[in-house]
């Protein structure tokens, strides 16, 4: 526990330097501006402001990017809230209640309840990374390739399990995102797969383009049609502060809605989006008055935004830990980390314990820039609303083709991002998830290269897989997943998960 | 129609054409012991295929392909053409001349603004982010004819 606390006094020598203090504040201004734009998540941000980061050390890099994605994932409670639009998938929840909340006059209580539980829950849930990341990282330096592949397959497995709606379908998306990985010179033989003389693409199909093309464009192709935008619901300064039972109503939600997505924010998949989903139905399920969910239930936006801010963090725990993305927005972090000469995994906190513990300092002095930052400034974010849909998404179509260009300097990437988004607009249309396209491409390499180098080490024996004891039980859940979604398709019922697809569609919001 | 049946049908034939894919580029497969540059794409194709046939046969039950609405269908083309040209003419017209007609063409022709809104915008949006990543943050955007 000393150590501990040595560490973190490390990294808050890091982190309060004021140039560093100086870019968390940016990361987080950008992104919450990001997060407020409708189509523009934490995942189209970090990759779009990447090139931004180019200039910058790997320390000021990566706390500037992870200040964009939690400041996105702030910013997406106020468009869910003012406007009954999510800023990105994990507020749809905080839609429900927040809206109606800011129809009643209680806009302004609602922002601050989100604004205060994503603080309290982005700050607990940091305790939870800073406790678990160094074991996990000791304990995964026993881990050889047998034990990697089968850590990499169960996250594949994991995540297409969580997701909403067919399992099928999501592994299919996850072995479409492996192919697209497979692009590329191939790294044992040095063989060109699928490239056709182009030289760029040797190095495979970069997670940038692919992540805006999917997660953008995609959305801009969809929404640019549409008719007429929502009403925005403008609070005034002096709504901002909620009453004492609102307070009191909120506190329970925000301690359970902290815990729950920090849990599930470890487990791979769409933590924030899971998790939020997960609180409403556990603060519905514990209210005394379950019918006022949905007409502005203070529980209703206090644990939802707690729980997708801790899933935050969360889902840091594998990234650092272990080098093991949880889902596409840390694929997309470690993407930027690599970029900038840092390699995460067991042995970054023993080789680089400044840039570790002055990331995780910075996340604290990040949750209190955002509470600093985002109640006084809900007009600003409120009047970038008002700039009508169709010139704000010329502008974000100029920013996405801007940040894919930049990141290689290169017109293939701008190619790559367009057909990605045509393909993420059809898949959207039919039903797909996108996700574990993006999972599947990171993860395509490090799961050829663990295969190979285990049956090199085998000599060519698949039992290594079950023999050593861990790689055996990681893989033995990913076969119980794949069992007990079987057992949900014999019985034909509706799992959470089906009902969790029905949610998103909205077809069922009580 | 239904939707399944279609995306299945699709997945299907991408993972066919894969797997045709891997044999005219001659990849070598390897063994399974010792899997060559051919292994996994086939592996992951093979998996794919069963996917698809999968999501096909288990279709039936999904909406119709006719319920999905495609209304949007116009902006998409417009958008996708809008990217494409951008693509083809950034390293040739430079960074604010293409991202200017870009967005000149979306506001002007697909959203029908006022030529003097449309102008200012596009002109503004370009100029503004190529000072803010190129000059500020030293990212380098490509010019074009007269230094554009």
């Amino acid at each position: 526990m000393l150590e501990t606390l040595g560490n973190l006094g490390l990294g808050f020598s890091v982190a309060l330097a004021p140039s560093i203090l100086l870019y968390a504040f940016i990361g987080c201004l950008v992104g919450t501006l990001v997060g407020v734009l409708p189509g523009v998540g934490p995942l189209a941000g970090i990759s779009l402001l990447l090139p931004a980061t180019f200039g910058l050390d790997a320390t000021r890099a990566i706390v500037m990017l992870a200040g964009i994605y939690y400041g996105a994932m702030y910013g997406g409670s106020t468009t869910s809230i003012l406007m009954r639009i999510p800023g990105e998938a994990a507020s749809v929840m905080t839609c429900l209640d927040g809206y109606a909340m800011a129809r009643k006059g209680r806009g302004g209580a609602a922002l601050a309840i989100a604004a205060v539980g994503s603080y309290i829950a982005g700050t607990v849930s940091i305790v939870g990374l800073m406790l678990l990341a160094p074991p996990l990282a000791d304990f995964a330096l026993r881990f050889g390739p047998p034990e990697y592949l089968a850590l990499l397959l169960l996250g594949l497995f994991v995540l297409a399990y969580m997701s909403s709606g067919s399992m099928t379908k999501s592994l299919a998306m996850a072995a479409f995102g492996l192919l697209l990985g497979m692009v590329g010179i191939d790294q044992m033989s040095g063989y060109f797969r699928f490239a056709y003389g182009v030289v760029s693409l040797g190095d495979g199909l970069g997670v940038v383009p692919v992540a805006v093309g999917l997660f953008g464009i995609a959305e801009i192709l969809a929404t640019a049609g549409q008719a007429t935008p929502p009403r925005v619901v403008k609070p005034r300064l002096r709504e901002l502060l909620p009453s004492r039972e609102e307070w009191r109503e909120s506190a329970a939600p925000i301690g359970r809605g902290t815990v729950l997505g920090f849990l599930i924010g470890i487990l791979p998949g769409s933590a924030h989006i899971i998790s939020s989903f997960v609180s409403y139905a556990v603060e519905k399920r514990l209210s005394k008055r379950p019918e006022q969910f949905g007409h502005g239930a203070v529980a209703g936006v206090a644990g939802p935004e707690s729980a997708n801010n801790s899933a935050t963090s969360g889902a840091m725990v594998p990234m650092l830990a272990l080098g093991v993305p949880s889902g596409p927005i840390p694929a997309v972090m470690l993407a930027a980390m690599m970029v900038h000469g840092v390699s995460p995994g067991p042995l970054l906190i023993q080789q680089k314990p400044e840039l570790f513990w002055g990331f995780v300092a910075s996340m604290y002095v990040g949750n209190v820039v955002l509470l600093i930052l985002n109640l006084p400034l809900v007009g600003l974010f409120v009047n970038i609303l008002r700039v009508p849909y169709t010139y704000l998404y010329p502008a974000i179509l100029v920013f996405s083709m801007l940040g894919v260009y930049a990141v290689n300097g290169s017109v293939v990437d701008v190619w790559i991002m367009l057909i990605m988004g045509v393909v993420g607009w059809v898949l959207r249309k039919l039903d797909f998830e996108t996700a574990p396209v993006v999972l599947g491409l990171v993860l395509a390499p490090m799961i050829e290269l663990s295969l190979r180098q285990s049956l090199a080490m085998s000599d060519g024996h698949y039992g290594i897989f079950v023999q050593r004891p861990i790689a055996g039980v990681l893989l033995g859940v990913a076969l119980l997943l794949v069992l007990l979604n079987l057992y949900a398709f014999v019985r034909r019922g509706l799992d959470w998960r089906a009902r969790l697809a029905l949610a998103e569609k909205g077809e069922e919001t009580s | 129609m239904t939707t399944e049946r279609v995306s299945g049908v699709a997945l299907a034939l991408l993972a066919a054409a894969v797997l045709e894919e891997c044999w005219r580029l001659r990849l070598p497969l390897g063994s399974l012991a010792t899997p060559g540059p051919a292994y996994m794409p086939a592996v992951l194709a093979l998996a794919l295929l069963a996917a698809g046939v999968l999501i096909a046969v288990l279709g039936p039950a999904a909406a119709p392909l006719a319920a999905v609405g495609w209304g949007e269908w116009r902006h998409t083309l417009a958008i996708a053409f809008t990217c494409a040209f951008v693509a083809l003419a950034l390293e040739h017209l430079g960074y604010r001349l293409t991202m200017t007609l870009a967005c000149a063409f979306l506001l002007a022709i697909v959203e029908r603004k006022p030529l003097v809104a449309t102008l200012a915008f596009s002109v503004g949006l370009a100029a503004g982010t190529y000072f803010v990543f190129d000059t500020v943050l030293r990212v380098p955007l490509p010019r074009g004819p007269f230094g554009l």
